[in-house]
């Protein structure tokens, strides 16, 4: 009976966002300014998600093998690797899976 | 004597979320005999163990389950840290005590959930989800996962609660407790519940002995086993005693998994309170060598993990024997002389995971 007048328990979720908690973990974002690139990140990534090249400072990152298990973040020496709340949004470009930056270094002549 | 059939259940079934396939030898509507297989999700994790190193290896494990990840987790990484001889501090293992003790209460409400769903009570199988939401929010505070936490690592755990969060959890798990007890009280006396459940599908406690039942399926015989009485993690600073139901039939294996969430609650409580402070976690160096065997209590019952490191970063074997495996047997032993209708009661009063069973 006091189901029945009570105010629904679920979200009207597409019309109301969802609210995350600081600790969750939806996706792993790189800050290129401190990166050292020294590769820690993608050696430990259990599925293999992160490739790191040195010689181009390229750092890359496919969206959807990743599983968002934070250890990236812990092993990082240089803590240049964040978890951002949000969850990476769905795609059906295929190419639009692997996320790249580069570092532009100016005095190293590299862009 | 009638003409015998056989029916095939599973794996795709509405009341089960799992292949969990039977092959039921029918005389008329009664089950006469029943032919479990299994098979349909195996995903080789425990091959993993070669090529994956012993570190990202907890990662893979926690995904054996989505319902019981924490103690996947929490399992691999205690026979890693018996096999290299390293002692977490005491505060991880309160953590992991709360956090273990919270999947319990979340895969419990989830069954109960289910169980509700089966026998038709759909409208109370929503409020059990919906208190369960709470757990999962908790968890998704604390761990930053709402099914996969990854919060334990070889050595401790990686994420601290602070004691304040720590007093909130336990004020909004007072909440949960006087919900999850409205819900208790239709399991428990409701009318409708008991003429599906009461003395269908009755184990003695010798069959449930002899044939090796776990968890919820043992102790709803009346045999007296809980593998938390091992006092792995922080379990033997607390004081619980194991919840037994004597009757064996799908009633009482319901009541023992609605009273375990209260005592979870109560250890949860406890835990709280005299967890000290101090470090989360130890430096673990080198690689194992040996091998350990280690129990748990997961919320389907007992748990072996065992594993055969060689000094090198790969483990040379990794086995989980999990609660559902050991209650197949017990079910085939159940289903002889049940209606056709009880069947799929039946098979989920042993909380079948067939995820866990073939990882």
């Amino acid at each position: 009976m006091k189901s029945l007048f009570s105010k629904p328990a679920t979200a009207m979720y597409p019309v109301i966002k969802n609210d995350f908690f600081p600790n969750t973990r939806g996706n792993i974002q790189l800050d290129t300014n401190l990166c050292i690139f020294c590769g820690i990140c993608s050696k430990r990534c259990p599925t293999g998600a992160i490739e790191v090249n040195k010689s181009d400072l390229k750092w890359e990152i496919d969206r959807t093998r990743c599983i968002v298990c934070n250890f990236c973040v812990e092993v990082c020496p240089k803590k240049c690797l964040t978890t951002q709340q949000q969850y990476t949004a769905p795609m059906t470009d295929i190419a639009g899976r692997i996320a790249t930056s580069y570092k532009r270094d100016v005095n190293l002549g590299r862009s | 004597m009638g003409e015998r059939t056989i029916i095939p259940f599973g794996p795709q079934h509405p009341v089960l979320p799992e292949p969990l396939h039977l092959d039921l030898i029918m005389e008329d509507e009664k089950v006469v005999g029943a032919v479990p297989s299994i098979g349909f999700v195996h995903r080789g994790l425990e091959k993993l163990v070669e090529k994956r190193d012993f570190h990202e290896m907890m990662y893979v494990i926690e995904r054996i389950c989505g319902i019981c990840s924490f103690i996947h987790g929490q399992g691999y990484c205690q026979t890693i840290e018996a096999i290299m001889g390293v002692e977490i501090p005491d505060r991880a293992k309160y953590l992991r005590t709360i956090w273990a003790e919270l999947s319990r209460v979340h895969s419990h409400l989830l069954w109960l959930g289910l169980m509700a769903d089966a026998f038709g009570f759909e409208s109370l199988f929503m409020h059990c989800w919906r208190v369960r939401e709470k757990i999962l929010d908790i968890f998704e505070e604390t761990t930053g996962g709402r099914v996969i936490f990854s919060v334990c690592k070889v050595g401790g755990v990686w994420k601290d609660i602070n004691n304040a969060t720590l007093t909130r959890i336990v004020s909004t798990l007072h909440v949960v407790e006087k919900e999850t007890k409205e819900l208790a009280k239709v399991f428990i006396k409701d009318y409708t519940v008991q003429k599906r459940t009461r003395g269908v599908g009755v184990l003695t406690y010798k069959e449930a002995f002899d044939l090796g039942a776990v968890g919820p399926t043992l102790r709803g015989s009346g045999v007296r086993q809980d593998l938390r009485q091992l006092g792995y993690a922080a379990y033997g600073e607390l004081d619980f005693e194991p919840v037994v139901e004597i009757d064996g039939d799908c009633y009482a294996r319901t009541v023992v998994r609605v009273r375990e969430v209260f005592q979870s609650f109560d250890l949860i409580y406890q835990a709280v309170g005299k967890i000290p402070d101090g470090d989360i976690e130890v430096k673990v160096k080198g690689n194992p060598n040996g091998e350990y065997l280690s129990r748990l209590e997961q919320p389907r019952g007992q748990v072996i993990y065992y594993g055969k490191a060689n000094g090198t970063k790969y483990l040379d074997r990794f086995r989980v024997r999990t609660p559902t495996f050991a209650n197949i047997a017990p079910l085939l032993k159940m289903l002889p002389g049940a209606d056709l209708a009880d069947v799929p009661i039946l098979a989920l009063t042993i909380d079948p995971c067939i995820s866990c069973t073939e990882r």
